[in-house]
């Protein structure tokens, strides 16, 4: 059974809590194990192949090998841990960041300049019922 | 008698010690980020410190999740920079203080902060970087530095009170130290940021500038911070502005604000900067 937590209600946010870094604990240490060198290798080698040395689900090695940030992030995934991930494949949190907001990294990096998302309109999901 | 004479509060964006390490600093876009920085760094250099302790978070570098510590104290004589995924930063090793930290653990302890003592750790960019933004690029760091670790990734951190009380307990430890020593005490991190998720980029300037304008003459007005307000407000990841209570609650009720610095972006994160005297 799912708890409710007050934080649930944060739109496009999923708090890392004690449920989720449970359910996350494997994919979480497999990218751990991306700090080292030999690892990144062997997970650049074969991808599929070095996922299988961590007992995960189906679905969160899927969505490492489509680096779907999204979902990696519902199934468990902590940002900092994820973060291993997008370094061995060379890209940046600001490059991450506007994959997970659906934007381009241009059009991100433009609304950090302008001064980041505004907290208007995205405190509640109330408020993000009527976007698309 | 060992005192604490000054407070600093900084971000520790991980782009920023890139910046450093890149040579970027004068580009455009990082300029205005490091001027934010230049008096305190002429300031300090005035007022060095022999010891700072240095709380900041571990970013899934010393710790996995096969360990998560709410509070955890370096006490070990040297730290190493942490190969984070791409090689360590190029900065000195952190010379600890062995001692003072043994006493701080002790002391806190029977205050009843519990706090876990570390013995061996690699200390990653939270901590690396604001000795970089503050000291530059120095063959050796000019101080002393006891790495206090906070867990701000596994929802829920220590809540703003118990961080205010527990850098209380801290200012006590010091203060009874017996042997005369300069210290300093930096709280790290913040200030709004969220790194995850469709709403990535958030930024409330509005409340990251009214956390500076409080922290120094009404901390008990930041204290009562709920967590979800936090999350809500400054982003999943502006959380970590908890520790820069800890700061706080180790130096007096009134202090001066010596300088006071703010500047958006840096990278996805605001950056917020804050000197304070605690001789007043």
């Amino acid at each position: 059974m799912e708890e409710h937590h007050d934080y649930d209600d944060i739109p496009g946010t999923t708090v890392f809590d004690a449920e989720r870094s449970r359910r996350g604990y494997h994919l979480n240490m497999f990218c751990m194990s991306l700090m080292k060198a030999e690892n990144r290798a062997a997970f650049k080698a074969d991808e599929a192949e070095f996922l299988k040395r961590f007992p995960m689900s189906a679905e969160q090695a899927e969505a490492v090998l489509k680096r779907d940030w999204n979902r990696m992030i519902e199934l468990g995934g902590n940002i900092y841990f994820l973060a291993k991930v997008f370094s061995t494949d060379g890209k940046s949190f600001q490059y991450t960041a506007a994959q997970m907001t659906g934007m381009s990294q241009e059009q991100y990096a433009q609304m950090m300049l302008s001064g980041g998302r505004s907290p208007d309109g995205n405190r509640s999901k109330s408020e993000w019922k009527n976007r698309g | 008698m060992a005192s604490i004479y000054a407070g600093l509060t900084t971000s520790h964006v991980p782009a920023i010690g890139a910046a450093i390490d890149l040579g970027k600093t004068r580009d455009a876009y990082w300029k205005p980020v490091f001027d934010g920085y230049d008096f305190t760094k002429h300031w300090i250099q005035q007022h060095q410190p022999e010891v700072v302790i240095l709380v900041y978070n571990d970013h899934a570098t010393a710790f996995s999740l096969e360990i998560i510590p709410t509070f955890a104290l370096g006490c070990a004589e040297q730290f190493a920079p942490a190969d984070e995924g791409w090689g360590p930063r190029p900065v000195p090793v952190v010379q600890g203080h062995a001692e003072l930290a043994a006493h701080i653990a002790q002391s806190v302890i029977l205050d009843e902060f519990d706090l876990t003592i570390v013995n061996k750790m690699d200390v990653d960019h939270g901590l690396t970087v604001p000795l970089s933004l503050v000291f530059g690029q120095p063959a050796a760091w000019p101080c002393r530095v006891i790495p206090l670790a906070v867990n701000v990734v596994q929802y829920p951190p220590p809540t703003g009170n118990r961080c205010f009380n527990f850098g209380r307990a801290i200012a006590r430890a010091v203060a009874s130290y017996p042997q005369p020593l300069r210290v300093m005490i930096w709280g790290t991190g913040g200030m709004s940021h969220q790194l995850q998720g469709p709403r990535a980029g958030l930024i409330n300037q509005d409340f990251d500038n009214h956390f500076l304008d409080t922290i120094g003459p009404d901390p008990q007005a930041l204290v009562r911070i709920q967590p979800l307000e936090y999350l809500r407000e400054a982003g999943s990841e502006g959380i970590e502005l908890v520790m820069w209570l800890i700061m706080r609650g180790a130096l007096h009720e009134r202090v001066q604000v010596l300088h006071r610095f703010y500047h958006v972006p840096a990278s996805n994160t605001a950056v917020g900067h804050l000197l304070l005297d605690n001789q007043v």
